[in-house]
């Protein structure tokens, strides 16, 4: 059963202010209905007029993914009732969008590159909020906060040719990065890029599920969708054409009353904004340098493997970290970023940002002269990085590995150990005589076990045989 | 010909409460006045009117907003500075 | 700043929804001048309805950018004017707050939908008042009162703060007893604002002076055309003859594009209506929704109970005309007309300076005459056409019918304001 997915993707630009009026889109951290004018508040009598900033942020995504721009595009309304809309209609650009065509590149499942082509990307103004308060049929409500009313969004809509939720998130991980590099959107802020997603099984009806508010969910709801649809299939239950909402806490999509689909939206040109007449502004556009040459360059430049190049500069700020961090030893920088220290940063849902850099250096530089083992350097690492979370002020790797005596022993006293734990060990040691496979494995462990971790497995190993060749 | 099911299915979608009695009147005046746009089907297409101007833009510019008890103060029983509307779930 | 007004007019024909009895003004070329509004342009601190029961209540909490000008020009805001409900109709009757009577015949309908800020004028309440003109609005009710009213050009006004009936084609304007009080207020709201992005930057308007000689007026056949009534057209070809004693060159011209004139107007401010008032719903302002039911139940009913019967009717008509199917046909038409239209009106303006005719077909009707509602569309027929190719057009005093009065409309080239109220004056006192 082939899977077919189609995304659409909508983000927030991160302009100063709304799309349409003077009002700041700074308002996360403030009250409802404090961001508002008579504008974005739909009040009677209001006009809209376009916010240049997100047209040229919108060009710019535009041109990043190799679209085409045409000579005329214009706003449209979208008309519909609903308490979040405080016009009863959306100012979105319908059947001549900004962009058309246009595609992103990304890891096949197969390897090698996957070109996804893109339908269009259009503007549009973001609804408000609602919050739901209440309980009964009688005394339920709607409260509604209009702050995020009228911030500029684009929707990037793509063809219907992802085939799996993997792909979709590495699709969705590539066009997050690209946005990111352009410096258009701000992923720290909450609901900045929500994603749509259409789905079927080749052959059968497609199915819309909405409502994916973070990225992250994306792959799980596609999962549970597909699993959905496969086992209706397979109980010869048919599949409807339908919009699904997508449980976030529940990891599961459900479907959307009939009523809300009635609609005939009666889109129409919007009367009171002069339409866009703005494909010469293209050639102008200087694009900073993007996650695909950044990469490649990275391979160049520091000599990394494509992998590890291609994981460093899937997000803006670890990319930078990473060339922060790297100069005399990017061989060694490379794995523990991408490797080591993400995992450990996804583990406690840490910005890379927040990593003191002279103490990841400093950790590093342990690490290349040897003077601590790779167990050890971790353990730093996590003791760092917890104490930032803590807020403490953390430690630099060379006071803990004297506070902690975690510098690696070596000598004498290291094959003395090995010694001691090969004579506490004979029935071991004769299993390694007589040429049993993990004999070996097992006496390592327990040197580690009494170094603490202080010691290079492969030198144990080493010390071990040579010990034994007597 | 427009019926009164067309007349009743429009004012779902345009959420205009419409009463039974009323249906049969608009239906009739609606078929009436649609005679008349009728004239409208022998336009030649494809004229579609051109803009008179385009690029129209603002700064981005932060505008102060409006002061949060004037945004208030035309709805019905705001509650902690939410504006209050009928029930959606 | 901080002189005040005391306005202690009664008021007979019911012009007003809202007397302000005390109303401040300031310096300027309008100071202490009352001046009567409109009521759906929009007045911080005063109550503005347009006309409907749905925005009873509703304060709102900015100044409409004409109200800004006017309170810089030293106008006393002095009240807001009766009006078809939201602008939609042709006599005033469609009110929530009852018919306005016409003051040359108070058995009769003052026009509309700014009936109540011509018939202030018309009574002396004002000596000028603001009013919107989306298909005639203006022009209609100058007529039927026998007052000067302009509608300017598309973008000459900002419409930041009136509320919305059809967008791309309604204009704020002045009504006044005479062309020259006509040509003042004119000059103190006419500008750019970067508020509206369909706002025109053109250069402030001229001194007004009587001037006609020489230039070339176009009479198309078709402004009298099948349903103009002959005394009216009598009275306005008489008056296309004055022009002509004075200096005008008269030619006879056509405008074919009149025959979808009145469908493009209608479909295409109905479908626009359809969408403005859709944010009628009670909840951020006007009266309260019933927040028990569910949204849409919620909507359809304060929708039914708040709007009169001819404003559901046009936006019932404006969605059916926007809807799946039948865009095409109705909407995407009118825009296509409305093209021929504006072609139509470049090419006359190619040889002649203006246009002349009647501004309405008939005199004012009767209080209560019109239930037929395509009957009352079709009186709009010689005054949509301007606000379709969105040139400037007036209607000033040309004699009467019937007892009543009848106006002549001038309709200029786009920007051309000053050239037909020029012409206008000259047509007034009678001098070239
Ligand atoms: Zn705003």
């Amino acid at each position: 059963m082939t899977v077919i997915i189609g995304l659409e993707i909508h983000c927030q630009l991160n302009t100063k202010t709304k799309l349409f009026c003077g009002c700041s889109t700074d308002y996360r951290d403030d009250g409802p209905n404090t961001h508002v004018c008579p504008i974005c508040l739909g009040l009677p009598g209001t006009l809209p007029v376009t916010n240049k900033q997100a047209v040229l942020y919108a060009l710019k995504v535009a041109k990043a993914l190799h679209c085409e721009v045409p000579a005329f595009s214009e706003f449209a309304r979208k008309n519909y009732f609903y308490p979040d809309l405080p016009k009863a209609f959306q100012i979105t650009q319908y059947d001549k969008p900004l962009a058309v065509g246009g595609y992103i590149e990304i890891e096949a499942e197969s390897g090698g590159e996957k070109r996804v082509q893109l339908t269009r990307i259009h503007m549009e103004e973001d609804p408000g909020r609602l919050v739901h308060k209440g309980s009964g049929d009688r005394g339920r409500y709607t409260l509604v906060d209009y702050n995020r009313s009228g911030v500029p969004l684009i929707e990037i809509v793509t063809e219907p040719e992802l085939s799996s939720p993997k792909e979709a998130r590495r699709f969705l991980n590539k066009l997050r990065a690209t946005l990111e590099y352009l410096g258009i959107y701000d992923p720290e802020r909450e609901g900045s890029l929500r994603v749509d997603a259409n789905i079927s099984i080749k052959g059968y009806e497609r199915v819309e599920v909405k409502n994916i508010t973070s990225y992250k969910g994306v792959e799980k709801a596609l999962t549970f969708e597909i699993t959905r649809q496969k086992g209706m299939i397979r109980r010869n239950a048919p599949i409807v054409r339908e919009t699904r909402h997508y449980q976030e806490a529940r990891g599961v999509t459900t479907s959307a009353r009939s009523k809300e689909e009635e609609h005939d939206y009666r889109y129409f040109p919007e009367p009171d904004l002069a339409p866009l007449e703005v494909s010469s502004w293209v050639p102008e556009i200087v694009l900073p340098e993007l996650p695909d040459a950044r990469r490649d360059r990275f391979m160049q430049q520091y000599g990394i493997s494509q992998n590890h190049a291609r994981t460093l500069t899937g997000d803006l700020k670890l990319a930078e970290f990473f060339e922060e961090v790297a100069s005399d030893m990017p061989e060694i920088a490379a794995p523990w970023t991408a490797d080591i220290l993400l995992g450990e940063l996804n583990y406690r849902d840490m910005p890379v940002t927040k990593v003191p850099v002279p103490h990841y250096i400093a950790l590093l530089l342990e690490v290349k002269k040897g003077s601590v083992t790779d167990t050890s350097a971790v353990e730093i690492l996590r003791l760092i990085l917890n104490q930032v979370i803590e807020e403490e002020k953390p430690e630099m790797p060379g006071e803990i590995i004297v506070r902690l005596g975690l510098s690696k022993e070596g000598g004498d006293s290291i094959v003395d150990t090995v010694a001691s734990v090969l004579k506490e060990h004979e029935a071991a040691v004769a299993d390694h005589r007589a040429g049993k496979a993990g004999a070996i494995n097992f006496l390592v462990g327990q040197v580690m076990k009494a170094t603490r971790g202080r010691a290079d497995p492969k030198e144990i190993a080493k010390i071990i045989t040579d010990l034994l060749k007597d | 010909m427009v019926s009164k099911e067309d007349v009743a299915h429009i004012a779902t979608i345009a959420d205009i409460g419409v009463d039974e009695s009323e249906l049969e009147l608009f239906t009739s005046q609606f078929n009436t006045i649609l005679d008349y746009f009728d004239v409208l089907d022998s336009v030649p297409v494809g004229g579609d009117a051109a803009p008179l101007r385009s690029n129209v833009f603002r700064n981005d510019e932060v505008v102060p907003s409006l002061p949060h008890d004037d945004v208030l103060m035309n709805a019905t029983d705001p509650e902690d500075g939410f504006i209050r509307a009928p029930r959606v779930i | 700043m901080g002189s005040q007004y005391s306005f202690d007019h009664p008021d007979p024909h019911n012009a007003f929804i809202t007397i302000c009895h005390e109303a401040e003004y300031g310096e300027g070329p309008l100071s202490g001048i009352p001046v009567a509004v409109k009521d759906n342009i929009s007045t911080a601190g005063i109550e503005t309805t347009c006309g409907s029961n749905i925005l009873k209540g509703y304060i709102p909490p900015y100044d409409a950018h004409v109200i800004t000008l006017l309170r810089s020009a030293g106008a006393a805001i002095v009240g807001k004017t009766n009006m078809d409900e939201f602008g939609m109709g042709t006599t005033t009757e469609t009110s929530a707050f009852g018919p306005t009577l016409n003051p040359a015949d108070t058995t009769r309908a003052p026009g509309g939908s700014s009936g109540g800020s011509a018939a202030a004028v018309a009574s002396g309440m004002v000596h000028m008042a603001l009013g919107t003109d989306t298909g005639g609005s203006i022009r209609c009710p100058a007529s039927f009162c026998g007052i000067v009213g302009l509608k300017p050009t598309y973008g000459r006004v900002s419409r930041y703060g009136l509320i919305a009936y059809a967008n791309s084609m309604e204009q704020i304007g002045p009504l006044a007893g005479n062309v020259r009080d006509c040509a003042l207020l004119y000059s103190v709201i006419a500008g750019h604002d970067p508020r509206d992005g369909t706002s025109l930057d053109l250069p402030a308007p001229a001194p007004l002076k009587p001037e006609i000689a020489g230039k070339r007026i176009g009479v198309p056949a078709e402004f009298f055309g099948e349903g103009v009534d002959p005394t009216v057209a009598s009275v306005v070809q008489s008056g296309i003859d004055r022009l002509e004693g004075l200096g005008a060159e008269i030619i006879s011209c056509s405008m074919p594009s009149m025959q979808y004139a009145l469908a493009a107007y209608y479909v295409t401010s109905m479908s626009e209506a359809s969408s403005n008032l859709g944010r009628y719903d009670g909840v951020r302002f006007g009266m309260a929704p019933d927040f028990v039911r569910l949204w849409h139940d919620a909507y359809s009913h304060i929708r039914k109970t708040g709007f009169g019967e001819e404003v559901r009717r046009r936006i019932l008509l404006g969605s059916f005309a926007l809807s799946a199917g039948y865009k095409g046909k109705y909407y995407a038409k009118a825009q296509a007309a409305r093209q021929m239209v504006r072609n139509d009106f470049a090419r006359l303006f190619e040889t002649v300076d203006m246009l002349a005719g009647p501004t309405m077909p008939c005199v004012a009707l009767p209080l209560g005459e019109t239930s037929n509602p395509l009957s009352m569309y079709l009186a709009d027929i010689l005054t949509v056409p301007a606000n379709l190719a969105g040139v400037p057009a007036l209607s000033v005093p040309c004699g009467t019918a019937h007892t009543l009065p009848v106006g002549l409309q001038l309709i200029g080239k786009h920007g051309a304001e000053d050239e037909i109220l020029s012409a206008a004056l000259a047509f007034e006192e009678g001098s070239a």
